[in-house]
């Protein structure tokens, strides 16, 4: 089915005019910036309610096949509908890792069995997903995960942790890496892939208080916690490549996720506002050259990215180090939203001393938290000390130290 | 910030082709020791190489058809222009271009028919913008041309004029009833003025200092004045767009230069370079440059419109400047000793940078000047 931009017009204006509808109003209490940051009770239930109800309009999983709960439309329509949530800065939709990861891994190569079983709950938020990828001792080494996972009949036995693990309290089924075959001859070759059931004896999940002083992130406990093999993705021993599939979805490198935008990120527009508020010497902030100063770089620096984008796309003009651009995002994107964020509570003046749940906090303090929030981009995914490694060395071909 | 609207960079295949061509011009002729011969020359610029850019039709590249050119635009420019930066080369180039447009802007179809032809074929021209107050306004003015009869008799005194000594012809800005005007000077009428060399930053460069006082002009040597204001506006962005150009190329040919020390020198028995105090801000310096090039590459690509054009020129010299500056400063550090002392080359590049970051403003003034167009 091919539209034409008619139609797709007309598509967009109604998208358009559902949101601006339906965007809800303001819950009367701080929400999270992306799923790793959902901490409460009431701001999970909100968020829920949220994509099910986008869910239900018809704007989510569009391109899924309709046997599983999908839309089965040209995924172009989805593209629309997602950055029409991007524009109007609606929440977010909080079962991320189940849309945009493991949804499509199981539609990728999951069985007809699981297809059925799995899809229509990650789209209408009935069963939550979380990710065991990380362990407490392997930060950013996936390959080197020692969760244990035994054979016993037809059953595997799990012991060991897994760190960081978003939604872990909310959710019903984790993607989980685990050492089936410790003595494989590589580390690569004895992991194997499941899709584990949280709620069953011998999981627990223990929640992590961050930097912010709240919770979203948590630590998970298995002990002799036994799964059927009919839970295995992939084959036996396996896990790596399933893994690593997983991690192409994840990173965006291969299409097919459900749609919606995971993360509510800054960006200098939203500074520009705070420093029209902002008050200096009783004129407001945005007036202040030192101030219109930092902003110009940050309008500079933020156009970088998309202009960066662009010139990715050019060979004539990456030539010389190919894949700077590329290698270099995560490092350049996340130290810039951390360095924005701070810029914003300098602008606020006395009231930068202001945190969430005190009244007068400039838009209940979420400029504080979204600064201490940006250094789960620093440090996640490999810390921007690493990513300076990486870089020199896979692109500038530096030394390894 | 428009979110939804993704910029586009509008890349030529002419420009590819220059690009190729000039990158491998300036390996060729212009090898980092060539730089160090610059420097020794008595004379303003290589005269030979320029005869070969000429034959090359670089000088024409923006020149439209009707004059001798191949009537492309700045954009192209910009890829000759990259790639000689960064190889240091010392040549009338970018001046020469610029007075190019001047000419096209305002000149009259007598100025343009005499010498856009020349130019394309080779001769030299010299910008005369600056004073001796250091302004970067180019409307501020105290040179003066008085207007008694037919003749213009000028006064005072611009800086900063390159090539003045062997230059064909010179645009020469200057008060005149209260208001900025343009005019055009030939070999003789320069000779007229007194001309002294001034000792420069980048030795690369001959520089001079040009006192007009006494000098008589023919008043057929002026430029429409009517359109002086928008073209000295226009010759200020099209400076920053090729200085960002030249600053661009600089900055990474600076970066090759730190690259290959941190990769062959030992200190501790450890290649230096596998020191992160050294690795991350090299690092740094490349996603400078990768971010002042997007730029460059932006506001090259959309030259002439009306809206965007300042705003990209004006972005992309702010960011060049800061890239150039950056790298070829921590290439100073990272030399340690060596770096110190007259045979490293990695002062050349510093020089460089301060000598563009002088011409028509540095990173600091280009941003307020956006502040006022953006905020």
């Amino acid at each position: 089915m091919s539209l034409d931009q008619k139609e797709l017009d007309e598509f967009r204006a109604e998208v358009r005019a559902w949101f601006e509808e339906n965007k809800p109003a303001d819950p009367g209490f701080l929400l999270p910036q992306s799923f790793m940051e959902v901490g409460s009770d009431e701001q999970f239930t909100f968020l829920r309610d949220w994509q099910r109800k986008v869910y239900e309009a018809g704007y989510l999983g569009l391109a899924w096949p309709r046997e599983y709960g999908g839309g089965g439309k040209p995924q172009i329509l989805q593209d629309i509908a997602t950055r029409e949530m991007v524009r109007q800065k609606v929440p977010f939709l909080t079962n991320t890792i189940g849309l945009n990861w493991a949804g499509p891994l199981i539609l990728h190569m999951g069985t007809e069995e699981q297809k059925k079983a799995y899809i229509p709950g990650i789209l209408n938020a009935d069963d939550i997903w979380c990710q065991g990828f990380s362990e407490p001792d392997h930060g950013s080494d996936l390959g080197n995960a020692q969760l244990k996972a035994e054979r016993d009949g037809n059953e595997f036995v799990l012991n060991g942790s897994k760190i960081w693990t978003s939604l872990g309290k909310h959710a019903k089924y984790m993607i989980l890496l685990a050492r089936s075959n410790p003595s494989a001859n590589s580390k690569y070759e004895g992991l194997s892939f499941f899709l584990v059931p949280m709620k069953i004896p011998g999981v627990e999940v223990v929640p992590i208080r961050k930097l912010t002083g709240e919770y979203g992130f948590n630590q998970t406990f298995f002990t002799d916690a036994r799964v059927p093999e009919s839970c295995l993705m992939g084959r036996e021993n396996g896990g790596w490549q399933v893994a690593m599939a997983t991690l192409a979805f994840e990173r965006g490198a291969v299409g097919g996720q459900a749609g919606g935008h995971a993360m509510m990120s800054k960006d200098v527009s939203q500074v520009l506002a705070l420093a029209r508020a902002a008050q200096r010497n009783g004129r407001p902030a945005i007036e202040d050259p030192l101030v219109r100063d930092r902003l110009v770089q940050f309008i500079m620096e933020e156009k970088s990215f998309a202009l960066n984008s662009a010139r990715a796309n050019i060979k004539p003009l990456v030539v010389e180090w190919p894949g700077s651009i590329a290698m270099s995002g995560k490092l350049a994107a996340t130290e810039y939203q951390r360095r924005l964020n701070q810029f914003a509570l300098s602008l606020q003046g006395a009231n930068a001393a202001y945190y969430v749940g005190d009244p007068n906090a400039y838009e209940r303090g979420q400029w504080q938290r979204s600064y201490f929030n940006s250094f789960s981009g620093t440090i996640g995914g490999g810390t921007s000390e690493i990513q300076h490694n990486i870089i020199g060395e896979r692109v500038l071909g530096l030394p390894k130290g | 910030m428009a979110n939804d609207k993704r910029p586009t960079i509008h890349f030529s295949d002419e420009q590819a082709q220059l690009l190729e061509v000039a990158t491998s011009f300036a390996q060729d002729k212009f090898p980092l020791n060539k730089a160090r011969a610059r420097v020794a020359a008595k004379e303003d610029f290589d005269a030979a190489v320029w005869k070969e850019m000429a034959s090359l039709g670089w000088l024409g590249v923006a020149i439209p058809e009707e004059f001798g050119g191949s009537g492309l635009s700045l954009a192209e420019v910009v890829t000759i222009v990259e790639p000689l930066g960064r190889a240091l080369a010392g040549t009338p180039l970018v001046s020469t271009t610029l007075v190019a447009q001047a000419l096209l802007k305002a000149g009259t179809r007598a100025q343009q028919a005499e010498w856009l032809p020349k130019i394309c074929e080779g001769a030299v021209g010299a910008l005369a913008l600056i004073e001796p107050h250091g302004d970067w306004n180019l409307g501020h003015l105290t040179a003066k041309a008085e207007r008694p009869g037919d003749l213009l008799v000028l006064s005072g005194t611009k800086t900063f004029v390159t090539d003045a000594a062997s230059a064909d012809l010179a645009i020469v800005s200057v008060a005149m009833d209260g208001a900025p005007a343009l005019v055009l000077l030939d070999r003789q009428l320069l000779g007229a003025a007194k001309v002294e060399r001034e000792i420069v930053i980048d030795e690369t460069r001959r520089s001079y200092r040009v006192n007009l006082d006494g000098v008589t002009v023919p008043s057929d040597n002026l430029l429409d004045p009517s359109r002086t204001p928008d073209t000295l506006k226009n010759l200020d962005e099209a400076a920053c767009l090729l200085l960002a150009a030249e600053m661009c190329g600089g900055a990474s040919g600076v970066l090759v230069t730190i690259v290959e020390y941190l990769k062959t020198r030992k200190q501790f028995d450890r290649l230096i370079g596998s020191y992160q105090a050294l690795k991350h801000p090299t690092v740094d310096a490349l996603m400078a440059i990768d971010g002042a090039r997007s730029h460059l590459y932006y506001a090259a690509g959309i030259f002439g419109d009306a809206v965007e054009n300042e705003i990209a020129v004006r972005m992309a010299k702010a960011l060049a400047c800061d890239a150039l500056a950056f790298a070829s400063d921590r290439a100073i550090q990272f030399h340690g000793g060596f770096g110190f002392t007259y045979d490293c080359d990695a002062q050349l590049f510093r020089r460089r940078g301060i000598w563009c970051e002088a011409q028509h403003g540095d990173a600091a003034w280009q941003r307020k000047r956006l502040a006022s167009l953006i905020l």
